[in-house]
């Protein structure tokens, strides 16, 4: 088992699987709406000229989110996957 | 969403949702889907319509319909904002969820991304909990192909048992499939496939949908309603029930039913958000089963990656950012420089051969000037000043929108934004507003938090639009540049400029934090942006579409408007009173205030009359000079120097101008479209005080300082 981080930890580049959400209300429906879901596959692809947002590649396409939001979303690392 | 007439012209007034069916045969259709699918792309191909389309994801901010005729009859198509799913949290959303639950649609087309075809399902699976007439066209399956990734659709069409169809939307022929598959699952509804929750859910579902039996729902499926009223949202029981007809839990045998599920999933711990993560898990977990079903993808394009490592780099992105802005004004400055001479001396000597008509003909003096000396000389100062730069500008800007580079630009510009408490996606209506501040702040929409929402109306008229553009060119070039045709000339102008859209930009965040820190105070809120993939634009669309709807339209409209201010000018540089013209005395009166902000009687009179429209400011200013009896003729950039420096310009006029025409009251069509917006008197004054206000004051400082050291 992996320990369990938050989306905004995760290095450039770094493949990680949702294991929850913390947030609540409307931003938890806009994060699941985004394919946000238990055992979905993130990969950070990048990050703003200011260092927030960050840019994740979720189900193909990259949204971009802020680390205050990306705070709510509980990953696991060491995720091995294509 | 952009610089259309739906989006500017006086249609643009939300009339409700009337469907324009032309034969009581005609089905109506919805397209649905997620945003930046390539939805408005398909309208416009079957409607042969010109709905706006960009690369970037939130344009489609209202309903737009349009008619497509396939020969076997009409069908009604409604293009309905994009949208993850049907749980809808921000206004736009709620407009899609609305048509598709209330607006009885006669079947929906679900188009999807083929790139990204899991995510897309999930909106599918919930719009066939609302309706089995559905198609589910997967677009823009030549781009998928390009990375990579082929989708089985006879597999998926079996899965869901609907119709499913392949499309390339940018090649009308791929959608020829799409009506007859309409036309079909109105005719012969299948079983589609129904997201089961597990036994705990369906019990719940089951007793609830029980409760209905002979009741009139109208067109709403039990299962769904169940659903619904499980979660209980508020605001989606009160639709339900308006669209109803009845007040659904005044009937207690519902209210136990409900309450008695309610505990039973408690009990199984899923009550509140744990009932909707179970709810919206299980439908996504269907969406990844089904595209581990159809979707084939081999290695993943880094295309797009690379491209945005240069783009939106730590270091790179403000510097390119700055340079393509500098690089659109600077072919716009130059390009625009000799199209304006022309177009001046033809106006000219049209006037001459006009003057002689007009002369043998026996027109009386009154008609012969109000004609001539009025409305035609400032129609012809409107056409030839402001026709080149729009003509040159739009189709750059287009460009850059279709490439998907907006996107991009909201997503450098967050971190600034959220510094003020205001959301990133700013920068997109910003953006718009350069076109158009009316179509701006319409824009505005995409944003989802309320306050912040009314943050970008209420700026939105810091960044000049491309009707104050072409003056602010002229401005720079006489006084600050020199009229010359040179490279050097030319890159100056365009950096003068620059510096000036800056000034705009920093005025922007400068009042979204005052506004942030007083009248709309709150935290930022959150913000998710998708970056959609580069697309290769289509370049004879974009000069067509720039050209016919934005560049001749706004046109347009500036001359229907610059037509009576050039009567009224006439009429008034011809009345006398006391001796002295009607204009004279009205530029006399306000010649103390404009003295006062670094201007004159006249340039104020000049922004007061273009409250219809900013692009016959400097029209109007030159008439009003020539009308005072000093120069007869208007003609190209040199000449309107002359009549400038003869009526007593400096360079403080100029400075004062240019900021006075970056922060002025708003015209007429945005202060209406405020209004429309936010649907408030105080918010619509604010947004025309704010500018003003400030535009005012950095006036007068300029001015006074001035003073003092010159």
């Amino acid at each position: 088992m992996n320990e369990i981080w938050n989306l905004s930890d995760i290095e450039i580049g770094e493949p990680c699987r949702v294991r929850g959400l913390s947030a609540s209300g409307a931003m938890r429906r806009r994060l699941l709406d985004i394919g946000l879901v238990q055992g979905a596959e993130v990969v950070c692809v990048g990050r703003s000229p200011g260092g927030d947002p960050r840019a994740y590649r979720i189900c193909g396409a990259v949204i971009a989110i802020r680390a205050q939001d990306a705070r709510d979303v509980r990953v696991e690392r060491g995720v091995r996957w294509v | 969403m952009g610089l259309t007439r739906r989006a500017v012209g006086a249609g643009a007034l939300d009339t409700g949702l009337a469907l324009r069916r032309r034969d009581e045969n005609d089905l109506v259709i919805a397209l649905a889907g997620n945003p930046n699918v390539g939805k408005s792309t398909v309208f416009n191909a079957l409607t042969g319509m010109h709905q706006h389309t960009g690369n970037w994801p939130g344009k489609t901010v209202a309903t737009a319909q349009g008619y497509h005729n396939d020969g076997e009859g009409g069908l009604l198509l409604v293009d309905i904002p994009g949208t993850y799913s049907l749980l809808a949290h921000s206004a736009e959303e709620e407009v899609a969820r609305n048509f598709i639950c209330f607006g009885e649609p006669d079947a929906v087309a679900v188009v999807c991304d083929a790139a990204c075809l899991v995510r897309n399902l999930n909106l599918v699976l919930q719009v066939l909990e609302i309706t089995p007439r559905v198609v589910v066209c997967v677009n823009l399956l030549d781009e998928a192909k390009r990375r990579g990734i082929r989708v089985d659709l006879v597999a998926l069409s079996h899965a869901l048992g609907v119709p499913v169809i392949g499309t390339v939307a940018r090649k009308k022929k791929s959608l020829s499939a799409l009506p007859r598959a309409l036309r079909a699952v109105v005719e012969r509804t299948r079983k589609p496939l129904c997201v089961q929750y597990g036994t705990v859910l369906e019990t719940a579902i089951a007793r609830v949908c029980d409760a209905f039996s002979g009741k009139e729902l109208r067109r709403l499926p039990p299962r769904w309603l169940a659903l619904r009223l499980l979660e209980a949202d508020p605001r989606l029981l009160a639709e339900i029930e308006a669209y109803v007809g009845a007040e659904l839990l005044a009937d207690p045998a519902l209210v136990q039913a409900l309450d008695a599920s309610r505990t039973a999933l408690a009990a199984a711990g899923l009550a509140g958000d744990a009932l909707r993560d179970h709810i919206v898990c299980a439908i996504n977990e269907k969406a990844a089963e089904l595209g581990a079903l159809a979707v084939r993808a081999e290695s993943p394009d880094r295309g797009m990656e690379r491209a945005d490592r240069w783009l939106t780099g730590r270091r790179s992105a403000y510097p390119f950012m700055l340079l393509l802005l500098a690089l659109v004004f600077w072919l716009t400055v130059v390009g625009a420089n000799y199209p304006s001479q022309w177009l001046s001396y033809a106006f000219n000597m049209l006037g001459a051969r006009l003057d002689v008509w007009f002369s043998a003909l026996g027109m009386p003096a009154f008609l012969h000037g109000i004609l001539l000396d009025g409305i035609y000389r400032v129609l012809a100062a409107v056409v030839s000043v402001m026709l080149p730069p729009m003509a040159i500008f739009f189709p750059l800007f287009t460009f850059l929108e279709d490439v998907g580079y907006l996107p991009r630009i909201a997503y450098n510009l967050d971190r600034p934004f959220c510094r003020c408490h205001a959301c990133g996606k700013q920068a997109l209506t910003m953006c718009m507003g350069f076109g158009c501040n009316a179509a701006g702040v319409v824009g505005c929409r995409i944003i989802d938090s309320p306050r912040e929402r009314l943050l970008a109306i209420l700026t939105n008229a810091f960044v000049p639009c491309n009707g104050r553009f072409p003056t602010l060119i002229v401005v720079l070039t006489l006084f600050f540049v020199g009229v010359g045709t040179g490279l050097v000339s030319s890159l100056l102008a365009a950096l003068l400029l620059l510096a000036v859209i800056l000034l705009g930009v920093v005025a922007t965040f400068g009042a979204t934090r005052l506004l942030a820190a007083t009248v709309l105070r709150g935290a930022p809120s959150s913000f998710t942006l998708e970056l959609p993939p580069y697309r290769r634009p289509q370049v004879g669309k974009i000069l067509v579409r720039s050209v016919f709807d934005r560049t001749l339209f706004v046109l347009g409209r500036a001359a229907a408007v610059a037509a009576p201010a050039g009567a009224i000018i006439w009429l008034l540089a011809n009345t006398a009173v006391g001796g002295e013209s009607l204009l004279l005395h009205v530029s006399g009166a306000l010649d103390p205030i404009g003295r006062f902000l670094g201007l004159d009687g006249v340039i104020l009179l000049g922004f007061v009359l273009g409250f219809p429209a900013n692009e016959i400011v400097l029209p109007i200013i030159l008439m009003t000079y020539a009308a005072g009896g000093t120069l007869p003729v208007l003609g190209g950039t040199a000449e309107i120097g002359s009549v400038l420096l003869a009526n007593g310009w400096t360079p403080l006029t100029a400075v004062c101008f240019i900021l006075f025409s970056l922060m002025h009251w708003p015209c007429s069509t945005t202060v209406l479209t405020v209004h429309r917006e936010t649907r408030s008197l105080r918010w619509t004054v604010l947004a025309v005080f704010l500018p003003t206000l400030l535009g005012v004051l950095s006036c007068a400082c300029v001015a006074c300082v001035a003073r003092l050291f010159f």
